[in-house]
Protein backbone atom coordinates (compact mmCIF):
# COMPACT_ATOMS: atom_id res chain seq x y z
CA UNK A 1 0.00 0.00 0.00
CA UNK A 2 1.31 3.38 -1.02
CA UNK A 3 0.59 5.69 1.92
CA UNK A 4 1.30 9.41 1.79
CA UNK A 5 1.22 11.23 5.11
CA UNK A 6 0.94 15.01 5.03
CA UNK A 7 2.99 16.78 7.67
CA UNK A 8 3.11 20.50 8.40
CA UNK A 9 5.69 22.50 10.25
CA UNK A 10 4.02 24.93 12.63
CA UNK A 11 5.27 27.43 15.20
CA UNK A 12 5.60 25.92 18.66
CA UNK A 13 2.29 26.57 20.46
CA UNK A 14 4.10 27.17 23.73
CA UNK A 15 5.84 30.27 22.36
CA UNK A 16 4.37 33.60 21.31
CA UNK A 17 3.08 33.46 17.74
CA UNK A 18 2.82 36.51 15.51
CA UNK A 19 1.59 37.75 12.18
CA UNK A 20 3.96 39.76 10.00
CA UNK A 21 3.07 43.41 9.79
CA UNK A 22 4.21 43.67 6.15
CA UNK A 23 1.88 41.11 4.59
CA UNK A 24 -0.36 39.83 7.43
CA UNK A 25 0.94 36.28 7.09
CA UNK A 26 2.27 34.00 9.79
CA UNK A 27 5.71 35.01 11.02
CA UNK A 28 7.49 31.66 10.69
CA UNK A 29 10.78 33.05 11.98
CA UNK A 30 9.35 34.40 15.24
CA UNK A 31 8.92 30.99 16.82
CA UNK A 32 10.59 27.58 16.66
CA UNK A 33 9.12 25.30 14.03
CA UNK A 34 7.86 21.95 15.23
CA UNK A 35 5.86 19.11 13.73
CA UNK A 36 2.16 19.92 13.92
CA UNK A 37 1.21 17.81 16.91
CA UNK A 38 -1.86 16.29 15.28
CA UNK A 39 0.26 15.16 12.32
CA UNK A 40 2.28 12.89 14.62
CA UNK A 41 -0.86 10.79 14.99
CA UNK A 42 -1.15 10.69 11.20
CA UNK A 43 2.46 9.49 10.85
CA UNK A 44 1.95 6.84 13.53
CA UNK A 45 -1.25 5.61 11.85
CA UNK A 46 0.54 5.42 8.50
CA UNK A 47 3.37 3.40 10.05
CA UNK A 48 0.94 1.02 11.76
CA UNK A 49 -0.94 0.44 8.50
CA UNK A 50 2.33 -0.23 6.70
CA UNK A 51 3.38 -2.68 9.41
CA UNK A 52 0.06 -4.52 9.08
CA UNK A 53 -0.37 -4.45 5.30
CA UNK A 54 3.05 -3.75 3.82
CA UNK A 55 3.91 -0.98 1.41
CA UNK A 56 5.65 2.32 1.75
CA UNK A 57 5.11 5.56 3.69
CA UNK A 58 5.96 8.84 1.99
CA UNK A 59 5.99 12.12 3.91
CA UNK A 60 4.60 15.10 1.99
CA UNK A 61 5.38 18.56 3.31
CA UNK A 62 4.72 21.95 1.82
CA UNK A 63 6.70 24.75 3.40
CA UNK A 64 9.90 26.75 3.39
CA UNK A 65 13.38 25.24 3.48
CA UNK A 66 13.43 25.02 7.25
CA UNK A 67 10.53 22.54 7.14
CA UNK A 68 13.17 19.87 6.40
CA UNK A 69 13.58 19.59 10.21
CA UNK A 70 9.99 18.42 10.36
CA UNK A 71 10.48 15.99 7.50
CA UNK A 72 13.49 14.45 9.27
CA UNK A 73 11.43 13.91 12.39
CA UNK A 74 8.76 12.01 10.43
CA UNK A 75 11.46 9.98 8.68
CA UNK A 76 13.07 9.25 12.03
CA UNK A 77 9.75 7.89 13.27
CA UNK A 78 9.95 5.40 10.42
CA UNK A 79 8.60 6.85 7.18
CA UNK A 80 10.51 5.65 4.11
CA UNK A 81 10.97 8.78 2.04
CA UNK A 82 9.74 12.32 1.63
CA UNK A 83 8.61 14.87 -0.89
CA UNK A 84 9.16 18.49 0.06
CA UNK A 85 7.19 21.01 -1.95
CA UNK A 86 9.09 24.23 -1.42
CA UNK A 87 8.94 27.36 -3.50
CA UNK A 88 8.93 31.07 -2.64
CA UNK A 89 5.89 31.40 -4.89
CA UNK A 90 3.89 29.39 -2.33
CA UNK A 91 4.38 31.94 0.47
CA UNK A 92 1.06 33.24 1.75
CA UNK A 93 -1.03 30.46 0.19
CA UNK A 94 -4.42 30.00 1.85
CA UNK A 95 -6.18 26.66 2.36
CA UNK A 96 -7.57 26.66 -1.18
CA UNK A 97 -4.15 27.25 -2.74
CA UNK A 98 -2.48 24.80 -0.38
CA UNK A 99 -5.00 22.07 -1.19
CA UNK A 100 -4.57 22.76 -4.89
CA UNK A 101 -0.79 22.57 -4.75
CA UNK A 102 -0.78 19.43 -2.62
CA UNK A 103 -3.38 17.76 -4.82
CA UNK A 104 -1.17 18.42 -7.84
CA UNK A 105 1.75 16.71 -6.11
CA UNK A 106 -0.43 13.79 -4.97
CA UNK A 107 -1.72 13.25 -8.50
CA UNK A 108 1.87 13.16 -9.69
CA UNK A 109 3.32 10.81 -7.06
CA UNK A 110 0.21 8.60 -6.74
CA UNK A 111 -1.30 7.13 -3.58
CA UNK A 112 -3.58 4.47 -2.17
CA UNK A 113 -4.13 6.38 1.03
CA UNK A 114 -3.46 9.97 2.06
CA UNK A 115 -3.42 10.56 5.83
CA UNK A 116 -3.49 13.96 7.57
CA UNK A 117 -3.90 15.25 11.10
CA UNK A 118 -7.40 16.69 11.61
CA UNK A 119 -6.10 20.26 11.73
CA UNK A 120 -2.96 22.33 12.18
CA UNK A 121 -2.35 24.16 15.44
CA UNK A 122 -1.51 27.41 13.65
CA UNK A 123 -4.24 28.10 11.08
CA UNK A 124 -6.69 25.62 12.64
CA UNK A 125 -9.03 25.72 9.67
CA UNK A 126 -9.66 21.97 9.72
CA UNK A 127 -10.57 22.03 6.02
CA UNK A 128 -7.52 20.67 4.23
CA UNK A 129 -8.44 16.97 4.22
CA UNK A 130 -11.95 17.74 2.94
CA UNK A 131 -10.54 20.02 0.25
CA UNK A 132 -8.02 17.37 -0.83
CA UNK A 133 -10.79 14.76 -1.07
CA UNK A 134 -12.81 17.18 -3.19
CA UNK A 135 -9.90 17.98 -5.49
CA UNK A 136 -8.78 14.37 -5.84
CA UNK A 137 -12.29 12.96 -6.24
CA UNK A 138 -11.41 10.48 -3.49
CA UNK A 139 -13.65 9.40 -0.61
CA UNK A 140 -13.44 11.66 2.42
CA UNK A 141 -12.79 9.59 5.55
CA UNK A 142 -12.06 12.35 8.02
CA UNK A 143 -12.01 12.83 11.80
CA UNK A 144 -11.16 9.17 12.30
CA UNK A 145 -10.46 7.69 15.70
CA UNK A 146 -10.06 4.22 14.17
CA UNK A 147 -8.89 3.11 10.73
CA UNK A 148 -9.10 -0.41 9.32
CA UNK A 149 -7.96 -1.49 5.88
CA UNK A 150 -9.09 -4.79 4.35
CA UNK A 151 -7.84 -5.39 0.83
CA UNK A 152 -9.12 -2.50 -1.25
CA UNK A 153 -11.76 -1.59 1.35
CA UNK A 154 -11.32 0.84 4.21
CA UNK A 155 -13.51 1.51 7.25
CA UNK A 156 -13.13 4.30 9.77
CA UNK A 157 -14.91 5.53 12.85
CA UNK A 158 -15.72 9.18 12.26
CA UNK A 159 -16.05 11.17 15.49
CA UNK A 160 -19.37 13.01 15.76
CA UNK A 161 -20.97 15.04 18.53
CA UNK A 162 -23.17 12.07 19.48
CA UNK A 163 -20.51 9.37 19.29
CA UNK A 164 -19.23 8.13 15.97
CA UNK A 165 -20.25 7.05 12.49
CA UNK A 166 -18.83 3.92 10.93
CA UNK A 167 -17.89 4.90 7.38
CA UNK A 168 -16.85 2.63 4.51
CA UNK A 169 -15.18 3.35 1.21
CA UNK A 170 -12.79 1.90 -1.33
CA UNK A 171 -9.17 2.91 -1.80
CA UNK A 172 -7.73 5.28 -2.83
CA UNK A 173 -9.02 7.54 -0.06
CA UNK A 174 -8.21 10.60 2.05
CA UNK A 175 -8.16 10.07 5.81
CA UNK A 176 -7.75 12.56 8.64
CA UNK A 177 -7.13 11.36 12.16
CA UNK A 178 -7.99 12.93 15.51
CA UNK A 179 -5.80 13.25 18.56
CA UNK A 180 -5.35 10.07 20.60
CA UNK A 181 -6.16 7.65 17.80
CA UNK A 182 -2.83 6.08 18.75
CA UNK A 183 0.35 6.70 20.73
CA UNK A 184 2.89 8.27 18.38
CA UNK A 185 6.26 6.58 18.75
CA UNK A 186 9.38 8.47 19.67
CA UNK A 187 12.14 8.31 17.11
CA UNK A 188 14.83 5.90 18.26
CA UNK A 189 18.52 6.78 17.97
CA UNK A 190 18.73 4.26 15.14
CA UNK A 191 15.72 5.89 13.49
CA UNK A 192 17.29 9.33 13.74
CA UNK A 193 20.53 8.07 12.16
CA UNK A 194 18.67 6.20 9.42
CA UNK A 195 16.54 9.28 8.63
CA UNK A 196 19.64 11.17 7.52
CA UNK A 197 20.09 8.73 4.64
CA UNK A 198 16.47 8.52 3.52
CA UNK A 199 15.61 10.17 0.22
CA UNK A 200 13.96 13.60 0.28
CA UNK A 201 12.81 14.88 -3.09
CA UNK A 202 12.44 18.65 -3.23
CA UNK A 203 9.91 19.96 -5.73
CA UNK A 204 9.41 23.50 -6.98
CA UNK A 205 5.99 24.42 -8.30
CA UNK A 206 7.07 23.84 -11.89
CA UNK A 207 8.02 20.25 -11.04
CA UNK A 208 4.43 19.42 -10.09
CA UNK A 209 2.51 21.29 -12.79
CA UNK A 210 1.34 23.88 -10.25
CA UNK A 211 -0.02 27.02 -11.88
CA UNK A 212 1.72 30.01 -10.23
CA UNK A 213 -1.47 32.06 -10.68
CA UNK A 214 -3.29 29.73 -8.27
CA UNK A 215 -0.88 29.90 -5.32
CA UNK A 216 0.75 32.39 -3.00
CA UNK A 217 -0.50 35.51 -1.31
CA UNK A 218 -1.58 37.16 -4.55
CA UNK A 219 -3.87 34.27 -5.44
CA UNK A 220 -5.42 33.89 -1.99
CA UNK A 221 -9.21 33.63 -2.06
CA UNK A 222 -9.41 35.39 1.28
CA UNK A 223 -7.30 38.03 2.96
CA UNK A 224 -6.57 39.44 6.37
CA UNK A 225 -7.85 43.02 6.37
CA UNK A 226 -6.10 43.94 9.58
CA UNK A 227 -5.10 42.45 12.91
CA UNK A 228 -4.23 43.56 16.41
CA UNK A 229 -3.09 41.97 19.62
CA UNK A 230 -6.17 41.04 21.61
CA UNK A 231 -6.74 43.65 24.30
CA UNK A 232 -5.93 42.11 27.67
CA UNK A 233 -9.05 41.09 29.51
CA UNK A 234 -9.98 43.66 32.12
CA UNK A 235 -8.59 42.56 35.46
CA UNK A 236 -11.22 40.67 37.38
CA UNK A 237 -11.83 40.24 41.06
CA UNK A 238 -9.86 37.53 42.80
CA UNK A 239 -10.85 36.55 46.32
CA UNK A 240 -9.28 34.09 48.74
CA UNK A 241 -11.55 31.35 49.98
CA UNK A 242 -12.20 31.93 53.68
CA UNK A 243 -14.83 29.24 53.89
CA UNK A 244 -17.32 31.20 51.79
CA UNK A 245 -15.62 31.08 48.37
CA UNK A 246 -18.52 29.16 46.82
CA UNK A 247 -21.04 31.67 48.17
CA UNK A 248 -18.95 34.53 46.82
CA UNK A 249 -18.76 32.91 43.40
CA UNK A 250 -22.54 32.40 43.46
CA UNK A 251 -22.98 36.11 44.26
CA UNK A 252 -20.86 36.95 41.24
CA UNK A 253 -22.86 34.61 38.97
CA UNK A 254 -26.09 36.14 40.28
CA UNK A 255 -24.79 39.65 39.58
CA UNK A 256 -24.19 38.54 35.97
CA UNK A 257 -27.67 36.96 35.83
CA UNK A 258 -26.38 33.42 35.30
CA UNK A 259 -28.46 32.33 38.30
CA UNK B 1 -32.08 41.96 -0.71
CA UNK B 2 -29.76 39.15 -1.62
CA UNK B 3 -30.19 35.77 -0.12
CA UNK B 4 -27.81 34.52 2.54
CA UNK B 5 -27.77 30.74 2.61
CA UNK B 6 -27.65 29.23 6.10
CA UNK B 7 -26.97 25.49 6.34
CA UNK B 8 -29.24 24.17 9.10
CA UNK B 9 -27.71 22.04 11.85
CA UNK B 10 -30.32 19.62 13.09
CA UNK B 11 -30.60 16.47 15.18
CA UNK B 12 -33.66 14.26 15.50
CA UNK B 13 -35.83 16.74 13.64
CA UNK B 14 -34.88 19.67 15.86
CA UNK B 15 -33.05 22.80 14.76
CA UNK B 16 -29.90 23.41 16.79
CA UNK B 17 -29.36 26.70 18.59
CA UNK B 18 -26.35 27.63 16.46
CA UNK B 19 -28.61 27.78 13.40
CA UNK B 20 -30.85 30.32 15.13
CA UNK B 21 -27.72 32.36 15.84
CA UNK B 22 -26.70 32.17 12.19
CA UNK B 23 -30.16 33.26 11.04
CA UNK B 24 -30.01 36.19 13.46
CA UNK B 25 -26.64 37.17 12.01
CA UNK B 26 -27.77 36.62 8.40
CA UNK B 27 -30.73 38.99 8.91
CA UNK B 28 -28.34 41.89 9.42
CA UNK B 29 -26.66 41.18 6.07
CA UNK B 30 -29.44 40.10 3.72
CA UNK B 31 -32.43 37.82 3.40
CA UNK B 32 -31.83 34.54 5.27
CA UNK B 33 -32.54 31.34 3.36
CA UNK B 34 -32.29 28.21 5.50
CA UNK B 35 -31.05 25.03 3.84
CA UNK B 36 -32.25 21.77 5.37
CA UNK B 37 -30.31 18.73 4.23
CA UNK B 38 -31.65 15.25 4.90
CA UNK B 39 -34.96 13.67 5.84
CA UNK B 40 -37.03 14.42 8.91
CA UNK B 41 -37.97 18.09 8.76
CA UNK B 42 -41.05 18.76 10.91
CA UNK B 43 -43.66 21.51 10.92
CA UNK B 44 -42.15 22.67 14.23
CA UNK B 45 -38.69 22.90 12.69
CA UNK B 46 -39.99 24.98 9.78
CA UNK B 47 -41.86 27.25 12.17
CA UNK B 48 -38.71 27.71 14.23
CA UNK B 49 -36.63 28.64 11.18
CA UNK B 50 -39.23 31.19 10.08
CA UNK B 51 -39.53 32.54 13.63
CA UNK B 52 -35.84 33.41 13.58
CA UNK B 53 -35.94 35.10 10.23
CA UNK B 54 -35.76 32.55 7.43
CA UNK B 55 -37.50 34.14 4.43
CA UNK B 56 -36.97 30.98 2.48
CA UNK B 57 -36.53 27.38 3.56
CA UNK B 58 -34.90 25.07 1.05
CA UNK B 59 -35.72 21.48 1.92
CA UNK B 60 -33.60 18.75 0.38
CA UNK B 61 -35.06 15.67 2.03
CA UNK B 62 -33.04 12.89 0.43
CA UNK B 63 -31.41 10.44 2.84
CA UNK B 64 -28.39 10.39 0.50
CA UNK B 65 -27.45 13.80 1.89
CA UNK B 66 -26.73 12.41 5.33
CA UNK B 67 -25.79 8.84 4.50
CA UNK B 68 -22.52 9.90 2.87
CA UNK B 69 -19.78 11.98 4.46
CA UNK B 70 -19.93 15.75 3.85
CA UNK B 71 -19.61 15.75 0.04
CA UNK B 72 -23.39 15.63 -0.70
CA UNK B 73 -24.07 18.68 1.48
CA UNK B 74 -21.39 20.60 -0.39
CA UNK B 75 -22.97 19.56 -3.71
CA UNK B 76 -26.39 20.69 -2.50
CA UNK B 77 -25.06 24.08 -1.48
CA UNK B 78 -23.09 24.44 -4.72
CA UNK B 79 -26.29 23.77 -6.66
CA UNK B 80 -28.12 26.47 -4.65
CA UNK B 81 -25.24 28.92 -5.06
CA UNK B 82 -25.46 28.45 -8.83
CA UNK B 83 -29.26 28.78 -8.87
CA UNK B 84 -29.83 31.58 -6.35
CA UNK B 85 -26.56 33.58 -6.52
CA UNK B 86 -26.60 34.28 -2.78
CA UNK B 87 -24.53 37.09 -1.27
CA UNK B 88 -22.91 34.62 1.11
CA UNK B 89 -23.15 31.14 2.62
CA UNK B 90 -23.04 30.67 6.39
CA UNK B 91 -22.37 27.38 8.15
CA UNK B 92 -21.73 26.56 11.79
CA UNK B 93 -18.03 26.26 12.58
CA UNK B 94 -18.38 22.70 13.80
CA UNK B 95 -15.85 20.13 12.57
CA UNK B 96 -18.30 18.97 9.90
CA UNK B 97 -19.58 22.45 9.09
CA UNK B 98 -16.04 23.56 8.30
CA UNK B 99 -15.51 20.53 6.05
CA UNK B 100 -18.69 21.34 4.14
CA UNK B 101 -17.46 24.94 3.79
CA UNK B 102 -14.08 23.74 2.53
CA UNK B 103 -15.51 21.50 -0.18
CA UNK B 104 -18.03 24.15 -1.21
CA UNK B 105 -15.20 26.66 -1.55
CA UNK B 106 -13.37 24.35 -3.96
CA UNK B 107 -16.56 23.64 -5.94
CA UNK B 108 -17.59 27.27 -6.32
CA UNK B 109 -14.07 28.72 -6.61
CA UNK B 110 -14.83 30.89 -3.59
CA UNK B 111 -12.94 32.00 -0.53
CA UNK B 112 -13.73 30.54 2.86
CA UNK B 113 -13.30 31.91 6.36
CA UNK B 114 -13.42 29.52 9.30
CA UNK B 115 -14.14 30.10 12.97
CA UNK B 116 -15.55 33.61 12.61
CA UNK B 117 -16.70 35.04 15.94
CA UNK B 118 -18.42 37.99 14.27
CA UNK B 119 -19.50 39.07 10.81
CA UNK B 120 -20.19 42.61 9.64
CA UNK B 121 -20.79 44.78 6.62
CA UNK B 122 -19.03 43.63 3.46
CA UNK B 123 -18.85 40.16 5.06
CA UNK B 124 -15.77 41.16 7.00
CA UNK B 125 -15.32 38.45 9.61
CA UNK B 126 -13.76 38.70 13.05
CA UNK B 127 -11.48 35.87 14.07
CA UNK B 128 -9.53 35.18 17.21
CA UNK B 129 -6.30 33.33 16.49
CA UNK B 130 -3.19 31.95 18.22
CA UNK B 131 -5.14 30.90 21.25
CA UNK B 132 -6.96 34.21 21.56
CA UNK B 133 -3.78 36.30 21.47
CA UNK B 134 -4.50 38.07 18.18
CA UNK B 135 -7.74 39.45 16.74
CA UNK B 136 -8.00 39.37 12.97
CA UNK B 137 -10.46 40.86 10.52
CA UNK B 138 -10.61 38.88 7.29
CA UNK B 139 -12.65 38.83 4.15
CA UNK B 140 -13.18 36.76 1.07
CA UNK B 141 -12.00 38.37 -2.13
CA UNK B 142 -12.92 35.76 -4.74
CA UNK B 143 -16.31 34.16 -5.39
CA UNK B 144 -19.19 33.90 -2.93
CA UNK B 145 -18.10 34.48 0.68
CA UNK B 146 -18.36 31.23 2.63
CA UNK B 147 -18.13 31.80 6.36
CA UNK B 148 -18.08 29.23 9.15
CA UNK B 149 -19.29 30.97 12.29
CA UNK B 150 -18.55 29.69 15.78
CA UNK B 151 -21.46 28.76 18.02
CA UNK B 152 -22.30 31.41 20.64
CA UNK B 153 -20.94 34.23 18.47
CA UNK B 154 -24.23 36.05 18.73
CA UNK B 155 -27.39 35.70 20.81
CA UNK B 156 -30.33 34.28 18.85
CA UNK B 157 -33.17 36.82 18.56
CA UNK B 158 -36.54 35.97 17.03
CA UNK B 159 -37.84 38.15 14.18
CA UNK B 160 -40.21 36.43 11.82
CA UNK B 161 -39.28 35.79 8.20
CA UNK B 162 -41.61 34.72 5.41
CA UNK B 163 -40.58 31.06 5.69
CA UNK B 164 -41.49 30.19 2.11
CA UNK B 165 -40.70 26.55 1.55
CA UNK B 166 -39.02 25.29 -1.59
CA UNK B 167 -38.30 21.64 -2.23
CA UNK B 168 -34.91 20.88 -3.70
CA UNK B 169 -33.83 17.74 -5.48
CA UNK B 170 -30.12 17.34 -5.84
CA UNK B 171 -28.43 15.21 -8.45
CA UNK B 172 -25.50 13.77 -6.56
CA UNK B 173 -22.34 12.73 -8.33
CA UNK B 174 -20.91 9.25 -7.82
CA UNK B 175 -17.89 10.65 -6.02
CA UNK B 176 -20.15 12.40 -3.49
CA UNK B 177 -21.41 8.94 -2.56
CA UNK B 178 -17.96 7.42 -2.15
CA UNK B 179 -17.81 7.49 1.66
CA UNK B 180 -20.84 5.63 3.02
CA UNK B 181 -22.10 5.92 6.58
CA UNK B 182 -22.99 2.33 7.43
CA UNK B 183 -23.72 2.74 11.12
CA UNK B 184 -24.35 5.57 13.59
CA UNK B 185 -23.25 4.84 17.12
CA UNK B 186 -24.72 7.05 19.83
CA UNK B 187 -22.65 7.10 22.95
CA UNK B 188 -24.07 7.84 26.36
CA UNK B 189 -23.79 11.53 27.05
CA UNK B 190 -26.75 12.10 29.31
CA UNK B 191 -28.86 15.21 29.18
CA UNK B 192 -26.01 17.70 29.06
CA UNK B 193 -25.72 20.12 26.15
CA UNK B 194 -23.11 19.58 23.46
CA UNK B 195 -19.77 21.04 24.52
CA UNK B 196 -19.09 23.43 21.64
CA UNK B 197 -22.70 24.67 21.58
CA UNK B 198 -23.30 25.09 25.30
CA UNK B 199 -23.96 28.54 26.72
CA UNK B 200 -22.20 27.52 29.93
CA UNK B 201 -19.21 25.20 30.27
CA UNK B 202 -17.74 23.90 33.53
CA UNK B 203 -14.28 22.37 33.14
CA UNK B 204 -12.04 20.47 35.51
CA UNK B 205 -8.30 20.06 35.39
CA UNK B 206 -5.36 18.56 37.25
CA UNK B 207 -6.70 19.91 40.54
CA UNK B 208 -9.70 17.60 40.35
CA UNK B 209 -7.33 14.79 41.26
CA UNK B 210 -9.16 11.68 40.05
CA UNK B 211 -11.86 10.32 37.76
CA UNK B 212 -14.22 9.86 40.72
CA UNK B 213 -13.81 13.49 41.75
CA UNK B 214 -15.12 14.66 38.38
CA UNK B 215 -18.59 14.12 39.86
CA UNK B 216 -17.99 17.44 41.68
CA UNK B 217 -17.54 19.16 38.31
CA UNK B 218 -20.54 17.35 36.80
CA UNK B 219 -22.81 18.37 39.68
CA UNK B 220 -21.90 22.02 39.27
CA UNK B 221 -22.46 21.73 35.53
CA UNK B 222 -25.86 20.11 36.05
CA UNK B 223 -26.94 22.82 38.49
CA UNK B 224 -26.31 25.36 35.71
CA UNK B 225 -27.52 23.28 32.75
CA UNK B 226 -23.94 23.39 31.51
CA UNK B 227 -21.68 21.13 29.48
CA UNK B 228 -18.64 19.52 31.13
CA UNK B 229 -15.15 20.07 29.77
CA UNK B 230 -11.71 18.99 30.89
CA UNK B 231 -8.15 20.20 30.52
CA UNK B 232 -5.60 18.08 28.72
CA UNK B 233 -3.97 17.18 32.03
CA UNK B 234 -7.25 15.64 33.13
CA UNK B 235 -7.93 13.77 29.88
CA UNK B 236 -4.32 12.57 29.59
CA UNK B 237 -4.60 11.21 33.13
CA UNK B 238 -7.67 9.27 32.01
CA UNK B 239 -9.97 11.05 34.47
CA UNK B 240 -12.38 12.23 31.80
CA UNK B 241 -13.02 11.09 28.22
CA UNK B 242 -10.82 12.62 25.61
CA UNK B 243 -13.66 14.06 23.50
CA UNK B 244 -14.36 16.58 26.28
CA UNK B 245 -10.90 18.12 26.13
CA UNK B 246 -10.95 21.90 25.76
CA UNK B 247 -7.79 23.38 24.29
CA UNK B 248 -5.39 23.82 21.42
CA UNK B 249 -5.68 20.24 20.21
CA UNK B 250 -9.19 19.62 21.53
CA UNK B 251 -12.44 21.51 21.35
CA UNK B 252 -12.70 25.26 21.10
CA UNK B 253 -15.56 26.70 23.11
CA UNK B 254 -16.87 30.22 23.18
CA UNK B 255 -19.64 30.14 25.80
CA UNK B 256 -21.34 32.94 27.70
CA UNK B 257 -19.83 31.58 30.92
CA UNK B 258 -16.78 29.36 31.42
CA UNK B 259 -15.94 28.02 34.86
CA UNK B 260 -12.45 26.56 35.20
CA UNK B 261 -11.89 24.48 38.32
CA UNK B 262 -8.43 23.21 39.15
CA UNK B 263 -7.09 24.37 35.80
CA UNK B 264 -3.87 26.39 35.81
CA UNK B 265 -4.58 28.02 32.45
CA UNK B 266 -1.60 26.96 30.35
CA UNK B 267 -1.56 28.43 26.85
CA UNK B 268 -2.68 25.06 25.48
CA UNK B 269 -5.92 25.34 27.45
CA UNK B 270 -6.44 29.04 26.89
CA UNK B 271 -6.44 28.48 23.13
CA UNK B 272 -9.68 26.57 23.55
CA UNK B 273 -11.65 28.93 25.80
CA UNK B 274 -10.21 32.42 25.69
CA UNK B 275 -13.14 33.90 23.74
CA UNK B 276 -15.65 32.98 26.48
CA UNK B 277 -17.64 36.06 27.47
CA UNK B 278 -17.31 35.60 31.23
CA UNK B 279 -14.67 33.46 32.92
CA UNK B 280 -14.69 32.23 36.52
CA UNK B 281 -11.66 30.42 37.92
CA UNK B 282 -11.23 28.34 41.03
CA UNK B 283 -7.68 27.26 41.81
CA UNK B 284 -5.63 26.85 44.94
CA UNK B 285 -2.54 28.42 43.40
CA UNK B 286 -2.87 32.24 43.50
CA UNK B 287 -0.16 32.45 40.79
CA UNK B 288 -2.09 30.30 38.27
CA UNK B 289 -2.24 32.11 34.91
CA UNK B 290 -5.96 31.36 34.65
CA UNK B 291 -6.55 34.22 37.12
CA UNK B 292 -5.19 36.68 34.53
CA UNK B 293 -8.18 35.82 32.34
CA UNK B 294 -10.79 35.46 35.02
CA UNK B 295 -13.55 37.98 35.57
CA UNK B 296 -13.95 36.38 38.95
CA UNK B 297 -11.46 34.14 40.70
CA UNK B 298 -11.51 32.20 43.94
CA UNK B 299 -8.18 31.12 45.38
CA UNK B 300 -9.03 27.98 47.25
CA UNK B 301 -9.50 24.23 47.18
CA UNK B 302 -12.01 23.33 44.49
CA UNK B 303 -13.17 20.37 46.57
CA UNK B 304 -14.51 22.89 49.11
CA UNK B 305 -15.48 25.76 46.84
CA UNK B 306 -17.22 23.90 44.00
CA UNK B 307 -19.69 21.86 46.12
CA UNK B 308 -20.52 25.01 48.07
CA UNK B 309 -21.14 26.89 44.83
CA UNK B 310 -23.35 24.04 43.57
CA UNK B 311 -25.43 24.06 46.78
CA UNK B 312 -25.76 27.82 46.62
CA UNK B 313 -26.95 27.72 43.00
CA UNK B 314 -29.57 25.07 43.84
CA UNK B 315 -30.73 27.14 46.81
CA UNK B 316 -31.18 30.28 44.77
CA UNK B 317 -33.15 28.68 41.96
Amino acid sequence: MNIVVCVKQVPDTSTERKLRSDDNTLDRDAADGVVNELDEYAVEEALKLKEAHGGEVTVLTMGPAKATETIRKALAMGADKAVHLSDDALHGSDALSTSYAMAQVLKQIGFDLVILGSESTDARTGVLAAMLAERLGAPQLTLANKVEVDGSGITIQRVTDYGFDRVEASLPAVVSVVEKINDPRYPSFKGIMAAKKKPVQTLAIGDAAIDPAQVGLGAAWSEVVDFAAAPPRAAGTVVKDEGDGGVNAADFLASKKFI
Amino acid sequence: MSEILVLVEHAEGEVKKVTLELLTLARTLGSPAAVWAGPGITAEAKARLAEYGADKIYVAGSADLVDHVVAPKAELLAQLVAAASPAAVLVAATAEGKEVAGRLAVKTDSGVITDAVGLGEGFVADQSIFGGGVNVRAKVRRGTPIVAVRPNSTAPVAAAGAGVEEEVTVALSDSARAARVVERVKQEKGARPELTEAAIVVSGGRGVGSAENFSVIEELADSLGAAVGASRAATDAGWYPHQFQVGQTGKTVSPQLYIAAGISGAIQHRAGMQTAKTIVAINKDPEAPIFELADYGVVGDLHQVVPQLTDEIKKRK
